[in-house]
C-alpha cells in the first residue's frame, strides 16, 4: 500500500519544463495603477479617444471595487492579498514598429516560442493551424493572416484590430463581458494591453484552426489579454488557446476576459490548453489565472462550444459561460481540471438559458493529486421565457493520493416548469486495486495512472481538435509525474 | 532448473501471518492445483507471486526461472512472465479492451528488447484469441472490463493470458461465480494454453473446475502451511470428504499456531 502512495506522490513532482526565461530587452512602463498609467497605456498603442474614454470608465469603476474591497473572495482558494500597485502593467519586448515580416522579428523571441514547440514561421507550422503569439503584453506575430483574408476572416492583434477595425471593435467590446461585470474583468478593462481578435463573415467556415499562444516572460509584471470573437451569420471557427511562463519564486497575475459572439445560425468551438507556471512543489510561486469568459448565443440556432484542459497556474479561477439568448441555442462545456502539490483551482460553467429550446451540456472532470485542491462550481439558469430548456450535467472527481481534495458546487435555478434537468455526479479514487491490475499486466506504476487519468478524461479529450488531443493526453501525464513513484 | 522454486515462504497481511512456511516446486510444463478452506492462505500465495505490495514477505525464498522473485516489482515479474487471472478482475473506465491490452504487450515486449507490435499486427491475434474464447468482437471497443458480466470478465482474464503467452500463469479461484457453460469456455481457453514451456499454478476452493482442466499435482492448504500433495485423486478425495478431517490432521501436526 506504502509502496503505491509514495508511487502516486512522486508523480507530482517532475520538473515544469517551460520555465525558462527568455533574455530580452522590453519597453516597460512604472509599476503601480492609477488614471495616469491608464492613460500611458492607451498612448503607448496608439488607440483612438474611445478606447481610452472605455478604459477609463473601467479603471474609476475598478478602483471603486477596489476601495469597497470588493474582490472576490467566495472561490474555494486561497491566497494572501494582491498589492496591485506592485504590479507592472505593460511590458513589451523592445521592436521595431510595423513589422513587415517575421524576419524582422527579433530572433530570442522566435527562438523562445520554437523551443516551446510552436514554430512560427508558416512553413514548418502545424498545417491548418493560424497562430497568433503573444509575448506579455504584446502581439508578436500573426501567422496566416493573407491566407485567411482571402476568405475574409479577420485574425490579428487585438491593438491592430483597434487600429484598423474600430467599427467592430466598437460594437462588440465589452458586449458580453461589460467593465461592471465583476473585480478582474473591471481591471482588465482598464489595463488590457494585446490578444487576439477574429471576426469571421457571413456563411463563412473559417478554413483553419485559429490560435494564440500567451507567454508571460518579464518578471513582475501582470498579463491581462483580451480576446474577441465574433462569428457572423452561419460562420464557424474553431479556435485554441495555449499558455506557459517561466519559474519564479513570486506569484504572477494573470486576468483574462474573453468575449465569443455567435449570431443566427453560427458556431464557435473554443479550446484551451493552459498551462501555467504551477508553482513549485512546495507551492511557492506561480500564476494566478483569474479569467472570465463568456460567449453569447445570441442568434437563433447558434452554439457555443468551450473545451478546457487546465493542468498549470497555481490558482485557476475561471468559469467559461453561454448567454443562450437565441432560440434552440447550444452551450456546451467539457473541462478537465488537474491541480497537484498545493495547486488551487475553482473552475465550472455558467449556462444561462434565455431562448425558447436551448439546451446546454456540461461535462467537467477534476483530478486532485499531492495536497491538490478542485473545486467545480457552476450554475444552470433556466429564465421565465426559455420554455422547453434543457441541461445536462456531468462532474466527476478523481482522487490520487490521500492528501488531496474534491468539491462541487452545482447551483440550479429554474424559472420555467418546461425545464429539463438531468445532473450527474460521482467522485473516485485511484484505488491500489486498479493500479496493481494494470501492473501486472506490465505496466509501470506511472503508465498506470497515466492510463487511468486519460480513460477518466477521455470524454472531454474527444472533444479537442485533433492534434491537441494527443497533446493534451502528454501535458497530463506529465503534469503527474512524479505523483507516483 | 526448475520454473519455479519456493522455499519456506512466510508472508503477513496488516500484522497477520497468513502463508506460514510454504515450499513448493513448479516445473515447466506442468499444471499445479491448490485447493483449501476458505482462509487458508491460497489467494495470498497468489498475489505475492505476482507481487502486490500489500503483502509483506517476512522470510523465505522464491526464484523464478532462476531470479528472485521477492525482488521484483509487480510489472517486473509481469514482464518475467508471471501472469496472474484475478478473482476479481478491475474496472478501467474510458480505456478500450484491445489498446489496453496491446499497451499491456508491449510493455512486455519492450522490458524483452523486442519490438512493439502495431494495431495493424495486434488485430488479427487479437481476434483470433477472442474466438477461442467465444467472446463477441464488440468487446474490443469497451472499455476494459466496464459492463461486463462476471462470467464476461473471467473470460477476458483467460483471453489477455492467451494474448500475453505467460511462462507461470496463476488462476485465482478463476471457476468463482461462473455458470458451467461458461465454465467450459475458460477452461477451453485454458487447455488451449498448456505446454511443455508453460506452468499453470490453478488456485480453487472447488474439485469442479479440475473435472476441465486436467491436473499434474494437486496441493492442500491449510492455515498457511501444504499439509498434503499428491495427484490429481487427491482432489476427488476431497470433494468427497470435505476439508474438515484434514483440517484436524493439519491441527495435530501443528498445535503451537496462533
Amino acid at each position: 500500500m506504502s509502496t503505491n502512495l509514495d508511487t502516486i506522490r512522486s508523480l507530482a513532482e517532475r520538473d515544469y519544463k517551460w520555465g525558462f526565461v527568455t533574455d530580452i530587452e522590453d519597453d516597460r512602463i512604472p509599476k503601480g495603477l492609477n488614471e495616469e498609467i491608464v492613460r500611458i497605456i492607451s498612448a503607448k498603442k496608439n488607440e483612438p479617444e474611445f478606447m481610452l474614454e472605455w478604459r477609463l470608465k473601467a479603471y474609476r469603476h475598478w478602483a471603486s471595487l477596489e476601495q469597497a474591497q470588493a474582490e472576490p473572495t467566495w472561490a474555494n482558494v486561497k491566497y494572501s492579498p494582491i498589492d496591485y500597485q506592485n504590479i507592472i502593467y505593460y511590458s513589451a519586448p523592445k521592436q521595431k514598429p510595423g513589422l513587415k515580416s517575421l524576419d524582422e522579428l527579433d530572433p530570442e523571441i522566435l527562438r523562445t516560442y520554437e523551443k516551446l514547440g510552436i514554430p512560427l514561421a508558416e512553413q514548418k507550422m502545424l498545417a491548418g493551424v493560424a497562430v497568433d503569439a503573444v509575448f506579455d503584453s504584446v502581439s508578436v506575430a500573426t501567422t496566416f493572416k493573407a491566407k485567411l483574408s482571402e476568405v475574409g476572416v479577420i485574425f490579428c492583434s487585438f491593438s491592430e484590430a483597434v487600429q484598423k477595425h474600430p467599427e467592430l471593435v466598437k460594437k462588440y467590446l465589452g458586449s458580453v463581458v461589460p467593465h461592471t461585470d465583476n473585480f478582474f474583468a473591471a481591471l482588465n478593462a482598464a489595463v488590457f494591453t494585446d490578444g487576439s481578435f477574429v471576426y469571421v463573415p457571413k456563411g463563412v467556415r473559417c478554413p483553419m484552426e485559429l490560435s494564440t499562444y500567451f507567454r508571460i516572460n518579464a518578471a513582475e509584471t501582470g498579463q491581462f489579454e483580451r480576446t474577441l470573437i465574433v462569428a457572423d451569420e452561419g460562420a464557424s471557427v474553431s479556435y485554441l488557446e495555449g499558455c506557459t511562463a517561466p519559474i519564479r519564486d513570486e506569484n504572477q497575475l494573470h486576468a483574462a476576459v474573453v468575449e465569443l459572439v455567435a449570431l443566427d445560425n453560427a458556431q464557435i468551438k473554443y479550446s484551451t490548453v493552459q498551462n501555467w507556471y504551477p508553482g513549485d512543489k512546495n507551492g511557492k510561486g506561480g500564476i494566478y489565472n483569474f479569467v472570465t469568459k463568456r460567449g453569447k448565443c445570441a442568434g437563433a440556432n447558434s452554439k457555443i462550444s468551450w473545451t478546457q484542459v487546465e493542468t498549470g497556474s497555481a490558482i485557476t479561477w475561471k468559469y467559461p459561460s453561454c448567454i443562450l439568448q437565441g432560440d434552440n441555442s447550444v452551450g456546451e462545456f467539457y473541462s478537465v481540471a488537474l491541480t497537484n502539490n498545493y495547486q488551487q483551482a475553482d473552475t465550472g460553467t455558467k449556462m444561462i438559458h434565455l431562448g425558447k429550446n436551448t439546451s446546454s451540456t456540461i461535462v467537467s472532470k477534476g483530478i486532485s493529486a499531492g495536497h491538490g485542491q478542485n473545486t467545480y462550481r457552476g450554475m444552470v439558469k433556466i429564465m421565465k421565457g426559455a420554455s422547453g430548456a434543457r441541461n445536462y450535467t456531468q462532474c466527476d472527481s478523481l482522487l490520487i493520493g490521500d492528501q488531496c481534495g474534491a468539491h462541487t458546487f452545482p447551483y440550479i435555478e429554474v424559472k420555467n416548469s418546461t425545464a429539463r434537468m438531468e445532473h450527474e455526479a460521482s467522485t473516485s479514487k485511484i484505488g491500489e486495486d486498479q493500479l496493481f491490475y494494470l501492473q501486472q499486466r506490465g505496466l509501470k506504476a506511472e503508465d498506470a495512472v497515466s492510463m487511468i487519468v486519460n480513460g477518466f478524461c477521455k470524454q472531454v479529450f474527444r472533444e479537442l481538435p485533433m492534434e491537441f488531443a494527443v497533446e493534451a493526453q502528454k501535458l497530463l501525464s506529465v503534469s503527474l509525474e512524479g505523483s507516483v513513484g | 532448473m526448475s520454473l519455479l522454486k519456493i522455499t519456506n515462504l512466510h508472508a503477513t497481511v496488516a500484522g497477520h501471518e497468513i502463508l506460514k512456511g510454504i515450499d513448493l516446486t513448479i516445473n515447466a510444463g506442468e499444471v499445479h492445483s491448490i485447493m483449501g478452506p476458505n482462509g487458508s492462505g491460497k489467494s495470498t500465495l497468489a498475489q505475492v507471486l505476482s507481487r502486490r505490495q500489500t503483502y509483506e514477505v517476512t522470510a523465505g525464498e522464491v526464484l523464478f526461472n532462476g531470479k528472485d522473485l521477492l525482488a521484483m516489482k509487480p510489472e517486473e515479474a509481469a514482464c518475467e512472465g508471471v501472469f496472474l487471472a484475478f478473482q476479481y478482475p478491475v474496472e478501467i473506465p474510458g480505456i478500450g479492451n484491445a489498446y489496453f491490452l496491446r499497451s499491456a504487450l508491449n510493455a512486455m515486449r519492450k522490458y524483452r528488447g523486442e519490438d512493439e507490435v502495431d494495431a495493424m499486427d495486434f488485430l488479427p491475434m487479437y481476434r483470433e484469441k477472442l474466438k477461442l474464447l467465444e467472446m463477441d468482437e464488440k468487446l474490443m471497443s469497451r472499455s476494459v472490463n466496464e459492463g461486463f458480466s462476471g462470467g464476461e470478465k473471467k473470460r477476458n482474464e483467460i483471453l489477455q493470458m492467451a494474448v500475453l503467452e505467460p511462462k507461470l500463469a496463476i488462476l485465482d479461484e478463476t471457476d468463482s461465480g461462473l455458470d458451467i457453460d461458461a465454465l467450459r469456455i475458460v477452461a477451453k481457453g485454458v487447455n488451449a494454453m498448456r505446454s511443455p514451456e508453460r506452468a499453470m499454478l490453478v488456485v480453487t476452493h472447488y474439485q469442479r473446475l479440475l473435472n476441465y482442466i486436467a491436473t499434474d499435482f494437486v496441493h492442500v492448504l491449510v492455515d498457511g502451511r501444504i499439509v498434503r500433495s499428491g495427484g490429481p485423486e487427491l482432489a476427488l478425495e476431497l470433494e468427497e470428504k470435505g476439508y474438515g478431517w484434514i483440517e484436524a490432521e493439519a491441527r495435530q501436526s501443528a498445535p503451537a499456531s496462533v
